[in-house]
C-alpha cells in the first residue's frame, strides 16, 4: 500500500459524488503523531514491562534452547554414554549432578530429557486447543441443539480426571516396542489431548457466545456478512484470549502430567529420556542417591512454574479487553 | 402519488419465554413488536419515538431482516422480503444499511479503521475493484469528517463522537437507499449529539437518503424528521407529520412525552407544566388489556380496558393517526389536565 497523502485522496471522486462537502469539524491536527495501536501491540508493551513476564520468558528460551539444542549445555557429552562403574556416584566437579544407577551422567541426562518434555507439552497444548477451541466455537456460535449436543458431550468428558484418563488410554494401548521418541510423544499427547480439550471447548464457548452477539457482528450481518466470515474476523479474533492464557498455563500442567505418567511407568518409556522417566529411575534410591531424584524433579518444577507465570503475565496483559 | 420505498404491514415480533435448560417449556411471550405499520417515502425521514423496551430496536432488526417477524410483512421497494432467498436477499442488504447505537461496541475493536469502513467492500466485491477501495474508504472518512490519513488506527484511539461518525462511514459504503438508525446519538454528548445529527441530515441531502431514525427523547428528532411514530409497548400509539405531532399531540402518552422537552421559547417555559407519567411501563410480556397505555393515562375510562383503540385518522389535516378513545388535539401549552389524577411539577426554571 502505497502511503496515504492529501491529494491522492482528494482526486477519486468514486464512491461520493463530492468530497469535503462538509466542513470537517475535526482539522487534522498538526503535531497528531499517535501511532496505529492494535489491542495485541497494547499487550505486548503492557507485558514488555512485566518482570515476572521478562523471568517465565527466559526460562522458556533455556528450556527451548534445551529442546532443540542440548549439546550447547553438555559439551559434546553423550547421554548415553554410561559406565556402570560409577554408578550413583555423588555430584562432584567432573559431573556436576553425579552419576545414575547405571552410571550414566544425571546432568547430560536432565539436559537431553527437556526435550521430551517440551515436546509433550507443546504439542498436548497445540493438540486440545486446536480441537479445544474448533469445538467451542462450533457449540457457542450456533448455539441451539448443535450446542446441546456438544456441551453434553464436553461435559461427559470433563467429568473424567485427566490423570485417569491418560493413564486409561495407555494401558489399553498395545505396548509398542518402539524406541522411537516422536512416536512416543505422539502416544503421550494423545492419551493427554483425548481428555484435554474439554477445558479449552468450556472456556472458547462461554467467550464466544459473549461475542457472538455484539453489536460489531450485528453490523457484519447487516452488510450481509456469511457465517464463516463473521467467525473468522469478528468473533474468533474476540474471543480468543482467554483460551491463549489457558493454554499457556495448561502447557505447565502437561508437562507436569507426562512426567506423572512416566513416573508411573506408563508414559514415555527408556529408553527415552524425560525427566519423568529419570524420577521414576530413581525411585528405589531415593535414600542413597536423593540427587538422582533432585536435579530431573528441580528442572520439571520450573518448567512448570515458567509456563505458569507467563500464563499469569499473559492474563494481566489480555484482560481489559476494551481499553 | 409516489410509492413507498418501504411498506411495513402490521409486523407482530413474539419472543417465547422459556424454563428448563433441556426440555424447554414455553410459559409466555415478550410482545416486542405487536402489530406495527407504516410506509416509508423515498427521502423522507420517519422519527420513531419510545420509552426504553417498547420494541424499537427489535423493530428496527426486522426492518433490517436480521429478524423475521412472526407475523406480518415487509416490502421493499415493492417486494416481499419474506420472499428473498439468501442470495438475493446479501443483495438487497446493499440498499439498507444500519447505525447502531453504542459507538464502544458496535466497531470491531481487533480490526483498524480502513478495514471496518472497508468491509462493505470486502462482502460485496463487485460494488469496486480491489485496487480502488483504500481511496473510496478514504473518501469515506472524510464525507463524515475524519481525518482520512487514520486508516491504520484502532476504534479505541478514538472519541465516541468520532467512532459513531465510522460507523456512520461503513453504512454509507455501499450507497443505500435506507439507513436504519437505532439510537445514533443516545450515547453521545449532547454537545456531541447536535453535530452527528447534522452529519445526517448533510448526508441525506447529500444522497438522497431515507431514514428511519430512532431516539428515545422526542426532542432529538424533531430537527431532522418530516413525520414522527411514536411507540408504547410494541405498538405505534401516534404517527403524524411533524408539525402536528409537536404543534398538537393528541394521544396522552405524546402529550406527556412532549410535556418533558424542553422549549426554547422563554414565553412558553412559564405556562408550561410537566405531566409526570406515573408508575413504569407494564411488562411486554403480559401487557394491559385493551388499551396499553391505560395503566398511567389520567384520562382512563371503563372503555380503555375493554376495548383497544384502533390508530385512526386524526383533524382534518390528514396524515395524523392516534390509538385513543379519547384523542384531543391538545395545545402543548395548556393545561387542561386535570390536577386531580396528577402529579403535576413544574418545569425546573434552567
Ligand atoms: N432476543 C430477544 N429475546 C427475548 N426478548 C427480547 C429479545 N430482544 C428484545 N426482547 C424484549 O423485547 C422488548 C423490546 O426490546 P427492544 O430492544 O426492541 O426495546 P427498545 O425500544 O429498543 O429499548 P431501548 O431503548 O432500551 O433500546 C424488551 O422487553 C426486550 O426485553
Ligand atoms: S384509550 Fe383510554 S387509556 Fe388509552 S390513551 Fe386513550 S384515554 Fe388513555
Ligand atoms: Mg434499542
Amino acid at each position: 500500500m502505497s502511503d496515504p497523502n492529501a491529494s491522492m485522496a482528494a482526486a477519486a471522486p468514486e464512491t461520493v459524488e463530492k468530497e469535503t462537502y462538509l466542513g470537517s469539524d475535526l482539522p487534522p491536527a498538526p503535531g497528531d503523531k499517535e501511532k496505529s495501536r492494535s489491542l495485541w501491540s497494547d499487550a505486548w508493551r503492557e507485558l514488555k514491562s512485566n518482570k515476572v513476564f521478562i523471568i517465565s520468558l527466559v526460562l522458556i528460551v533455556v528450556f527451548l534452547i534445551m529442546t532443540f539444542f542440548p549439546q550447547v549445555f553438555t559439551f559434546g557429552k553423550d547421554p548415553m554414554a554410561c559406565d556402570l562403574t560409577k554408578s550413583r556416584q555423588a555430584p562432584s566437579s567432573e559431573a556436576w549432578f553425579g552419576y545414575d544407577n547405571n552410571g550414566c551422567d544425571v546432568y547430560t541426562r536432565t539436559i537431553y530429557g527437556a526435550k521430551a518434555s517440551i515436546l509433550v507439552g507443546v504439542f498436548a497444548t497445540l493438540f486440545t486447543m486446536l480441537l479445544g477451541g474448533f469445538i467451542g466455537v462450533i457449540a457457542g456460535f450456533f448455539g441451539g441443539w448443535v450446542d446441546s449436543i456438544l456441551s453434553r458431550l464436553t461435559d461427559i468428558f470433563f467429568a473424567i480426571p485427566l490423570l485417569l484418563g491418560g493413564i486409561l488410554v495407555l494401558t489399553s494401548f498395545p505396548a509398542s516396542d518402539s524406541t522411537n521418541l516422536y512416536s512416543e510423544v505422539a502416544k503421550v499427547v494423545l492419551a493427554l489431548g483425548i481428555l484435554g480439550w474439554t477445558s479449552m471447548t468450556r472456556i472458547m464457548r462461554s467467550s464466544v457466545i459473549q461475542v457472538r452477539n455484539a453489536d460489531f457482528v450485528v453490523a457484519a450481518r447487516a452488510l450481509g456478512a456469511k457465517n464463516s466470515r463473521i467467525i473468522n474476523k469478528h468473533v474468533v479474533p474476540n474471543s480468543l484470549a482467554p483460551l491463549i492464557v489457558l493454554a499457556t498455563i495448561s502447557l505447565g500442567g502437561y508437562i507436569g502430567a507426562e512426567a506423572t505418567l512416566s513416573f508411573l511407568g506408563l508414559g514415555l518409556q527408556p529408553p527415552v529420556i524425560s525427566w519423568g522417566t529419570m524420577i521414576n529411575d530413581a525411585q528405589p534410591y531415593i535414600r542413597v542417591a536423593p540427587f538422582m531424584l533432585f536435579f530431573p524433579a528441580f528442572f520439571l518444577s520450573i518448567a512448570v512454574l515458567s509456563f505458569i507465570m507467563l500464563g499469569d503475565a499473559v492474563r494481566e496483559a489480555l484482560d481489559p479487553k476494551l481499553r | 402519488m409516489p410509492e413507498p420505498i418501504l411498506r411495513v404491514e402490521n409486523v407482530v415480533k413474539h419472543y417465547p419465554l422459556t424454563r428448563g435448560i433441556i426440555f424447554k417449556k414455553e410459559i409466555g411471550q415478550v410482545r416486542a413488536v405487536d402489530g406495527v405499520s407504516f410506509d416509508l417515502m423515498p427521502g423522507e425521514t420517519l422519527g420513531i419515538v419510545g420509552e426504553s423496551g417498547c420494541g424499537k430496536s427489535t423493530l428496527a432488526r426486522l426492518v433490517m431482516k436480521l429478524e423475521d417477524p412472526t407475523s406480518g410483512q415487509i416490502w421493499f421497494e415493492g417486494e416481499d422480503m419474506a420472499h428473498l432467498g439468501p442470495k438475493a436477499m446479501r443483495a438487497k442488504r446493499r440498499d439498507i444499511q444500519i447505525v447502531l447505537q453504542d459507538p464502544y461496541t458496535s466497531l470491531n475493536p481487533r480490526m483498524t479503521v480502513g478495514d471496518i469502513v472497508g468491509e462493505p467492500f470486502d462482502i460485496h466485491p463487485s460494488v469496486l475493484p480491489k485496487g480502488d477501495r483504500k481511496r473510496a474508504v478514504q473518501d469515506l472518512l472524510e464525507v463524515v469528517g475524519l481525518n482520512p490519513e487514520h486508516i491504520n488506527r484502532y476504534p479505541h484511539q478514538f472519541s465516541g463522537g468520532q467512532r459513531q461518525r465510522i460507523g456512520i462511514a461503513r453504512g454509507l459504503a455501499l450507497k443505500p437507499k435506507i439507513i436504519v438508525c437505532d439510537e445514533p446519538v443516545s450515547a453521545l454528548d449532547v454537545s456531541v449529539q447536535a453535530q452527528v445529527i447534522n452529519l445526517f441530515e448533510s448526508l441525506q441531502n447529500e444522497f438522497n437518503l431515507t431514514y428511519i431514525f430512532i431516539a428515545h427523547d422526542l426532542s432529538v428528532v424533531r430537527h431532522i424528521s418530516d413525520r414522527v411514530g411514536v411507540m408504547y409497548l410494541g405498538k405505534i400509539v401516534e404517527v403524524g407529520d411533524e408539525a402536528s405531532i409537536y404543534e398538537h399531540p393528541s394521544h396522552p402518552y405524546t402529550q406527556a412525552l412532549l410535556s418533558a422537552v424542553p422549549v426554547p421559547d422563554p414565553v412558553g417555559r412559564d405556562e408550561r407544566k410537566r405531566i409526570v407519567l406515573q408508575g413504569d411501563v407494564p411488562s411486554p410480556a403480559n401487557p394491559p388489556s385493551g388499551c396499553r397505555f391505560r395503566t398511567r393515562c389520567w384520562k382512563v375510562q371503563d372503555i380503555c380496558a375493554e376495548q383497544e383503540p384502533p390508530l385512526v385518522q386524526i383533524g382534518t389535516a390528514g396524515g395524523q393517526y392516534a390509538a385513543c378513545h379519547f384523542p384531543q388535539e391538545r395545545d402543548i401549552l395548556d393545561n387542561d389536565v386535570p390536577t386531580a389524577a396528577l402529579d403535576l411539577s413544574e418545569m425546573p426554571q434552567e
